[in-house]
């Protein structure tokens, strides 16, 4: 068991969960809770690392969640380096996940 | 009189109230789509939470705050703004250019403005040292599951640690509690005797601290209603996993914070959430000119104004102090922006402010965090987490070209120039490199205040700063 989003009815805060956001994250469609950030619909959907780092080779996900330390980038259509803990999700949003690995050098292993 | 705020916390909240009461013109840019800031982030509407307040502090002040601001024929409230650049203008405040849309994407508006007084409140974030494992899935700063508990009623995992040092461990524990994890253990690594020396000392000193005394026996009773174990003198010196956190290591440490061998447990965990204390947010401020002071903050009068004439700073810029100094310094600087008449309720205000920041200062004397901590550290142990550098890598590279300036020490290791721009590892990269720099440069210093797009920064029509406009005093 991960992250995990309280279900409204043993919140205290009695929110109602009555819409619904609908994302595609390499393909496979994911649905979160209407105003998530795009990092919230990850979690919510027991995903959370999303980024593979480019030297190491290593999952990376959400970190700081305040959106100052840009761990959790990803893809949101044709943007690259979008922090997913900021950006809400819209209906639809097209989010391709950043694995890239680092070019390798001259002389250096890859 | 036209005065910018750059902050829709607790402290650029009450700015804008009080310049928006004297009269002034105001302008408020927040990076978010909400108002509120760290202290306040709440849910969405489309959550329609009738009881929001069960997870906030003075959530009532925020609504009275926000509705006035916002409801007010003088303000102009633009959100989704983020600052990327200050110019400094010999005949005036500052000049800000701001990018306004959705986060990160392409294209947005810019928008630049030219204010008669400018107020920073930019807040601070985490800072959290670095140990082995900490950039596993699953170990996150204390703000995170604090951001994500409120924001979005997540809970960051279902067998949670929450680690570090300061009071802020207490209110993280109590959202985690609240969003249905199981908090296994509060982790202050000031030990006991410490604590005993820098809270029980000079008592008349501690006015402030009666103010917080029912905030903070509210944690007490929640620790105890939730079954939260407390404990001091102990720190998280390992997170272990292949592909995200399954475990943690705590030990007990001495007063400067170094393991005692013998004393470690490991502890199956989900979610390692570890915060040591804060970091100001100072770019804006250096941007502008203002002078930091030693510990590192924005230096500010009695009426809140910097070195600069017409810049003003609150908040934690001027020192890590809690929401009630915030908004106390948050009116002060409102007021005297906008040249506003004595009063009694700035008077008042300033008294608060005086006891609060007394407060913050006992804080960073008890709970800053002591050299010990890079013990914790292996030669494989990534330090800078964007650029994947070690701590073994920094010395290496250190001893090997002999740098004794932060700019060449950060190029030939690439620690701080990253994404984040050093925002995570730049003070502990600092200490590591032994705190003294012959250029006289600091990781704070960022002219470019958040990564900009190619195409916006060829769209701008603005002078960049160059190393003789932008020079930093040495502190």
């Amino acid at each position: 068991m991960t992250a995990h989003r309280l279900s409204p009815e043993h919140d205290p805060t009695e929110r109602i969960d009555a819409e619904h956001v609908s994302i595609i994250v390499d393909g496979e469609q994911l649905t979160g809770s209407s105003g998530s950030t795009i990092a919230g619909v990850l979690l919510e959907n027991g995903r959370d690392s999303w980024r593979t780092t480019s030297r190491d080779r290593r999952p990376r996900g959400i970190f700081c969640g305040i959106g100052v330390c840009y761990d959790c980038i990803l893809t949101v259509g044709d943007e690259r380096d979008v922090r997913a803990c900021q950006r809400r999700a819209c209906d639809g949003d097209v989010v391709a996940l950043q694995n890239e690995a680092r070019p390798s050098e001259e002389g250096e292993a890859s | 009189m036209t005065i910018v705020v750059i902050g829709a916390g607790p402290a650029g909240l009450a700015a804008a109230r009080s310049a928006l009461r004297a009269g002034a013109d105001v302008t408020l840019l927040d990076s978010s789509d909400q108002l509120g800031g760290q202290f306040w982030r709440h849910l969405p509407d489309a959550a329609h939470a009738a009881k929001q307040r069960v997870l906030h502090h003075g959530w009532s002040t925020f609504e009275a705050l926000a509705s006035e601001v916002t409801q007010h024929p003088s303000c102009t409230l633009v959100q989704n703004a983020q600052v990327w650049l200050i110019e400094q203008r010999d005949d005036g405040a500052p000049r800000v250019h701001a990018h306004v849309g959705p986060v990160d994407s392409v294209g947005r508006t810019a928008l630049t403005l030219e204010p008669e007084a400018l107020i920073l409140a930019t807040g601070a974030h985490d800072r959290t040292l670095p140990f082995p494992g900490w950039t596993l899935p699953g170990v996150y700063t204390a703000g995170a599951a604090q951001a994500l508990a409120k924001s979005e009623r997540i809970a960051l995992g279902s067998r949670a640690i929450v680690a570090g040092a300061g009071p802020f461990l207490l209110p993280v524990a109590q959202s985690l509690a609240l969003t249905g994890a199981r908090v296994l253990g509060v982790y202050e690594a000031t030990t006991t005797a410490a604590l005993m020396r820098g809270w029980g000392a000079k008592p008349w000193q501690l006015g402030a601290a009666v103010g917080k005394m029912p905030e903070l026996a509210g944690y007490v009773a929640g620790h105890v209603r939730h079954g939260i174990p407390y404990f001091t003198g102990r720190a998280v010196i390992e997170a272990h996993g292949t592909d995200r956190v399954e475990a943690a290591t705590v030990a007990r440490v001495d007063a400067s914070w170094s393991p005692i061998a013998g004393t470690e447990t490991t502890i199956e965990t989900d979610a390692v959430c570890v915060s040591h204390g804060f970091t100001p947010r100072l770019e804006l401020a250096i941007a502008a000119g203002c002078s930091i002071t030693a510990e590192r903050f924005v230096e500010v009068d009695v009426r809140q104004q910097t070195s600069i004439r017409g810049v003003y700073a609150a908040g934690e810029l001027t020192g890590i102090a809690g929401a009630d100094a915030a908004l106390a310094e948050g009116s002060i600087a409102g007021h005297f922006a906008a040249r506003g008449p004595r009063s009694a309720e700035i008077s008042r205000a300033a008294r608060a402010r005086d006891r609060f920041v007394s407060f913050g200062d006992r804080l960073d004397a008890v709970h800053a965090p002591r050299p010990g901590w890079t013990s914790w550290l292996r030669d494989d142990t990534t330090v800078c987490r964007c650029e994947e550098v070690t701590s073994g890598e920094l010395a290496s590279i250190q001893s090997q070209t002999a740098s004794c300036g932060l700019r060449s020490l950060k190029l030939s290791t690439r620690a701080g120039l990253g994404i984040c721009q050093g925002r995570i590892c730049g003070r502990s990269v600092e200490e590591l490199l032994g705190g003294t720099f012959a250029d006289g440069v600091a990781t704070d210093r960022r002219p470019i205040v958040s990564p900009v797009r190619i195409g916006d920064l060829a769209n701008a029509s603005v002078e960049l700063p160059t190393e003789e406009t932008s020079h930093q005093k040495k502190h």
